[in-house]
């Protein structure tokens, strides 16, 4: 009985993974145009299902946005002038990497600058903690030390 | 090392606790239009089923008026239509409607059961002419100027509080423009 469960579920689980793409009824006849049509499906988003792509999402602009590609596509146009199609109409938000202009700047250096900060925090931190001490002890605590090394037998 | 450094990090939080705070105000899913202040995109479409004429981008060039993006499908837009409805009635601006997704026949069907409120009607199966315009989702309502321009969207139910304090104000600037 389990194992018919685990069965039905898992057989589930892969059929609703392989609806979420697009289905065989979006697939074009010319397999470079293909290539290309699912390449700039996972660059694209969807606008509704805001954390997918067209490639991933179900939603119904999802495949009228899929259909445009192809469309475009067999049209003769380039990756790059279906992307500017999309993002001309939708923004920059659409792409799902956010290019790169004056605006994203910071989006793209702040990693790299909280990394360097951060690096280099960690650099002063550790040298620091290598220099030696240099305070000479005093008298009292020179003769205690002398004492506990005779008796470790270590003098 | 100074006293002062050890308080940067929560300097640093509190700064950052600031920026989200704000942020957390904005809604991140609202994608602005890329439509304000561009003429309406060309677009030809067909009449809904029953009706004679479709509607085309044309058609609204000439006067102040509202453009809606509906679907019979679309439960909000049901609760949007008795002020489209109303806005109608009162003659106050035009409104043209894109039938957006639509079976055949239901968006004529919708019409019929809870009234028309559209001027034109034009029938966007095929999501096409939503696509041109930046559509996210329905209902959604242009404004578009006298020169075909658009000027405005809103996204979403248009409510008495949003006919009263944003567009109707904004539908009589803009006729006053020029």
């Amino acid at each position: 009985m389990m194992r018919t469960l685990l069965a039905a579920v898992l057989g589930l689980t892969v059929m609703a993974a392989a609806w979420a793409s697009p289905g065989p009824e979006e697939m074009m006849t010319d397999p470079v145009l293909e290539t290309r049509a699912r390449g700039l499906y996972a660059q694209l988003r969807c606008v509704i299902c805001q954390s997918q792509s067209i490639n991933d999402s179900d939603a119904h602009l999802a495949v009228d946005m899929r259909a445009v590609v192809r469309e475009r596509l067999l049209a003769g146009d380039t990756d790059r002038e279906i992307l500017d199609y999309m993002q001309a109409r939708y923004g920059d938000y659409v792409l799902m990497m956010p290019p790169v202009q004056a605006n994203t700047a910071l989006l793209w250096l702040t990693p790299l600058f909280v990394l360097l900060a951060g690096g280099g925090l960690a650099l002063v931190y550790v040298r620091r903690q290598d220099r030696p001490v240099d305070e000479a002890l005093d008298a009292e605590d020179e003769a205690r030390a002398a004492k506990l090394l005779e008796d470790e037998g270590q003098a | 090392m100074a006293r002062w450094i050890a308080f940067l990090p929560l300097a640093l939080f509190a700064a950052l606790a600031v920026y989200f705070g704000l942020g957390l105000r904005e809604d991140p899913s609202a994608i602005p239009s890329q439509l304000i202040d561009e003429p309406l995109p060309a677009f030809e479409l067909e009449p809904i089923e029953g009706f004679e004429r479709g509607l085309s981008h044309t058609d609204l060039v000439g006067q102040v008026s509202l453009l809606n993006v509906f679907g019979s499908w679309c439960p909000p837009c049901a609760i949007e239509h008795p002020m489209l409805m109303q806005i109608s009635r009162s003659d106050r601006v035009p409104i043209y409607g894109i039938d957006w997704k639509d079976q055949p026949g239901a968006g004529t069907r919708w019409l019929e059961r809870y009234g028309n409120p559209f001027v034109l009607v034009g029938d966007d199966q095929s999501g096409r002419t939503a696509i041109e315009l930046g559509v996210t989702g329905a209902p959604e309502t242009f404004v578009v100027d006298r020169a075909g321009r658009v000027r405005y969207r809103h996204v979403g139910v248009i409510t008495e509080e949003i006919w009263r304090d944003t567009l109707e104000p904004m539908i009589a600037a803009l006729e006053a423009e020029e």
